[in-house]
């Protein structure tokens, strides 16, 4: 096969033809910013870093997703390691590797599956590094569960911006960061520009509220099946301590959701509730979250998309959160959510470049890197 | 934590299979799983488009899938697709794609077809007919009209994908499908707990309870259902006899609602969370029931009316359900069954729900009774249609939805939409029915000079012309002014047909769930073209 002259990884001619098109030529509907050139595909191989955070249903999507758009340098961050109920979705695990690292299964995978591609993997918390790590990289994407890490990150972002004494942002100091979520057949994606538009503290609304039950009702007058899986977790598990003083319950452990499930059918059988099985005692004591493939690969995409349009102006960026729903039909909705400036970390933000929706945001330095 | 506990309670046995599907079965339950894994799906070109859409339906258990490829694997074809190895290049497409995909799930069957979709059709096109659906990628507009039809012909559903630059597009071809299981958003759906109209299971309960001879916990325990049955009968007798409709008597009708409340002793009325809960209760629950608007319109459908031995099941249940409405349903839709929560004592909260779900129960047996009587005058076995299918139809029927769909076939010879409707949808610059016109004008180029247009460098400029002449004959043919800008004709040559992979991934993602939609029979399919704008992240929906 033909290889192409020039540097590291070896890449077959015409590999990237779908890419280079896309790159190579001027478009009246590209960025106005946008330089078509050849280098592009080379920056985003040997030059633009990208950090995943999180492996799990979006994470392995991105991956994917990064990786077959000729980014060549990406980082990948998870605490988490592989169950067996993430197989239905997460694609880079297999059966063998249930217990292992999420992220350095799915970093051996991408490497294996698309060569020239380097993903890193970080198996560890994301508050382990400290921002001379975050600072590293040029875009962050995050396909997590969780709105506390959420939170944490973009507060990292966030702490990263320096201003000019006009108190104008520097904007070489900002990672934009790019947010996928999923919930059954529901999705979002939304792109960040810490700093300039709308971050994840200005849209904490969004989320719903957890669904608690008051304590009074699980005690007293239970109605619901969750009511009786309740009762067996938060009263019965400490009282009767079944796995020896103060061990926790392991939601993964079929034991101990046994154990649960057993006591919770016993006060369901007593007040006549009916409804309590395995699934449903699991799903209160995990707190699941119906997750299938198709939704994490279309948010997924959407927010590679992005991240692809923030770093080659090839196209306007999302501007900037797009809801996505296939239960009826196919459902997205795209709009600019607005800043809450009275959140934003006691700096006089400039407000000026990020009121029309085609504002440059992303300018990579073509030779610094 | 290794410590076992002193009682060593058993570990139930769940399934492997159930451990893994854990996430999905939670939305579409073991019957929607059984379906899927029955299912069979071919799909015609292992682009990246295509096997992205295997990709989530080979996760989700699928039963089988067929991949009808010709196609030798390029360096170009690898670039963009996962599922073909970096060494493949020279080897079948299908071949390649079929193995990778085949390692995601060993539950999965898989095989490949090493024949271009045209021959298949040219010498066995009814091996076609043993497909749940068929997901078609990068055809031509004849070979896919071809297929269009005969796949029309043999009621096998259609679904086209395509990926083209930053755009793409998927169209449903389903000649009818039937939706039991819609799954409404529960908050759009207004509970029927026939307040105005109480069964006499209802109202003996909610008459058997006194109100004022209740001491406190109880009067606040009480199911907010009592507490606007008790009001609506002392409106009742103060209205001769009608109930509060509109929103100034349903305002009236709250201030006679909080005379239930008890009282402190000057006078101020007590917390009780029913009583707030009956309140906001109010609007919704007290309208009139009555038999949805699409469920009428299937009963006045000529399916429905007249039925033959060879009629799907689901006319059969939805003319038994008619009958039932006409007679001893007097004019309304069997109880479904389950009631909101509400706050009250375990006791009579779980009364109440059985009291629905009894009365559930004699309705669906009605219903049932006359399914039998249906199907003996069809001459099929009465049970044909199980009690279980007519319990899960009477649950649903607020819901029901049936699609009927057009051929492609006819798409691409004419339009369906009137002129005028067209020429406006184009007109307004923010309709994604100018992407639809684009794709559209591009495969004609495709068809005119059997290649995309801008795919070689050299040529972009002079396709751009090209690509305009197609695109004016196009919407001639469909009696519009071409008032497409011409940015679109060159950002569409810039593509050169280029199929990125995060397009084809999106694209592949929403197939994959329509193709669930329509092999598990639950939730809504599109209605029956989805196009997609990656250039602005936005999306439309088109009945074409």
């Amino acid at each position: 096969m033909e290889v192409e002259g020039s540097s590291s990884g070896a890449r077959p001619a015409g590999l990237w033809t779908h890419l280079q098109r896309l790159v190579t030529r001027p478009g009246p509907l590209a960025h106005p910013e946008f330089t078509p050139s050849p280098e592009i595909l080379d920056l985003l191989r040997d030059t633009v870093r990208v950090l995943v955070v999180g492996a799990g249903g979006l994470g392995c999507e991105l991956l994917k997703d990064l990786a077959l758009m000729g980014f060549g340098m990406i980082d990948v961050i998870d605490m988490d390691t592989i169950d067996v109920s993430n197989l239905n979705r997460q694609f880079l695990f297999r059966q063998q590797d249930v217990g292992r690292p999420k992220a350095v299964v799915a970093a051996e995978f991408i490497h294996g599956r698309v060569p020239g591609c380097t993903v890193t993997p970080h198996y560890c918390k994301i508050q382990d590094y400290d921002d001379l790590f975050y600072r590293q990289f040029h875009v962050v994407v995050c396909g997590l569960d969780s709105i506390l890490a959420r939170r944490w990150i973009n507060g990292m972002l966030v702490s990263l911006l320096r201003y000019e004494e006009d108190g104008s942002l520097d904007q070489s100091s900002m990672i934009p960061l790019v947010d996928g979520g999923t919930e059954g057949f529901k999705g979002n994606a939304r792109v960040i520009l810490p700093g300039m538009s709308a971050c994840i503290e200005c849209m904490l609304d969004l989320y719903p509220p957890q669904r608690n039950f008051p304590l009074c009702t699980i005690a007293h007058t239970p109605r619901l099946p969750e009511h009786c899986v309740e009762y067996a977790r938060l009263l019965l598990w400490p009282k009767e301590n079944p796995w020896g003083d103060g061990a926790a319950i392991d939601g993964d452990d079929p034991a101990h959701v046994g154990w649960i499930l057993e006591r919770a059918q016993e006060r369901a059988a007593e007040y006549g509730i009916a409804g309590v099985d395995y699934r449903l005692t699991q799903g209160v004591v995990k707190r699941i979250i119906p997750a299938v493939a198709s939704t994490n690969a279309v948010v997924a995409a959407a927010c590679a998309t992005e991240v692809f349009k923030l770093v080659t102006s090839c196209a306007a960026p999302m501007n900037n959160y797009m809801v996505f729903n296939d239960e009826d039909g196919i459902y997205t909705y795209t709009y600019e959510h607005e800043r809450n400036l009275q959140l934003s970390s006691g700096q006089e933000l400039a407000v000026a470049d990020v009121s029309t929706p085609n504002t440059v945001i992303f300018t990579l330095e073509l030779t610094d890197a | 934590m290794s410590a076992s506990p002193a009682s060593n309670p058993k570990s139930p046995d769940i399934s492997e299979k159930n451990k893994k599907y854990d996430r999905q079965l939670r939305l579409w339950g073991d019957h929607g799983q059984a379906a899927l894994e029955s299912a069979s799906v071919c799909l015609i070109n292992a682009t990246a488009t295509g096997t992205e859409t295997l990709k989530s339906l080979v996760l989700a258990g699928l039963g089988s899938f067929t991949i009808v490829d010709g196609k030798i694997a390029t360096a170009e074809d690898i670039g963009n697709n996962f599922f073909l190895p970096s060494d493949c290049a020279g080897e079948s497409r299908g071949r390649s794609a079929c193995r990778l995909l085949l390692e995601l799930n060993p539950d999965v069957r898989g095989q490949h077809v090493e024949q271009p979709l045209e021959r298949l059709l040219d010498t066995e096109p009814d091996r076609l007919q043993a497909f749940s659906v068929v997901v078609a990628t990068e055809l031509t507009d004849s070979c896919l009209s071809r297929l269009s039809e005969v796949l029309w012909s043999h009621n096998v559903p259609l679904l086209v994908a395509r990926s083209y630059g930053l755009v793409g597009s998927i169209r449903l071809q389903v000649r009818e499908h039937l939706v039991v299981e819609s799954h409404p958003d529960p908050d759009s759906v207004v509970a029927d707990l026939r307040l105005l109209q109480p069964f006499p299971a209802l109202a003996a309960f909610c008459d058997s309870q006194q109100l004022e001879a209740m001491d406190r916990a109880a009067h606040g325990h009480t199911p907010f259902l009592v507490l606007l049955y008790k009001a609506l009968q002392r409106w009742r007798d103060e209205h001769d006899g009608a109930p509060p409709s509109g929103y100034r008597e349903k305002k009236q009708f709250k201030e006679t609602l909080q005379q239930f409340r008890l009282r402190t002793a000057d006078g101020v009325p007590e917390l009780e969370e029913n009583f707030d809960e009956a309140e906001r209760a109010v609007n919704t629950l007290l309208t009139p029931p009555s038999v949805p608007e699409a469920v009428r319109t299937l009963f006045a459908s000529q399916q429905c009316n007249s039925l033959t031995a060879k009629s799907d099941d689901f006319w059969v249940l939805v003319k038994a359900l008619h009958e039932y409405v006409e007679n001893e349903g007097e004019g309304l839709l069997p109880v479904r069954g389950p009631i909101p929560d509400m706050f009250s004592d375990s006791d009579r909260y779980i009364q109440l729900q059985n009291i629905y779900r009894e009365e559930a129960r004699r309705g669906a047996d009605q219903v049932q009774r006359r399914v039998h009587l249906l199907l003996e005058s069809l001459g099929r076995p009465s049970d044909v249609i199980t009690e279980e299918q007519v319990r899960h139809f009477c649950r649903n029927t607020h819901a029901l939805r049936v699609f009927e769909g057009t051929a492609v076939q006819q798409e691409l010879r004419h339009l369906r939409l009137p002129a005028n409707e067209m020429a406006a949808h184009l007109q307004n610059p923010e309709s994604e029915m100018v992407i639809y016109a684009m794709l559209r004008a591009a495969e004609r180029f495709r068809s005119e000079y059997s290649t995309a247009p801008g795919a070689e460098d050299d040529q972009v400029e002079t396709d751009v012309i090209k690509l305009k002449a197609c695109l004016s004959r196009l919407l001639s043919d469909w009696g519009c002014q071409n008032t497409i800008k011409d940015d679109y004709v060159q950002e569409f040559c810039r593509y050169g047909g280029s199929e990125l992979h995060t397009v084809a991934a999106l694209i592949g993602g929403c197939a994959a769930h329509e193709v669930i939609k329509l092999v598990t029979g639950q939730y809504a399919p599109i209605d029956n073209t989805f196009i997609y704008n990656g250039i602005s992240s936005s999306s439309a929906v088109f009945r074409l």
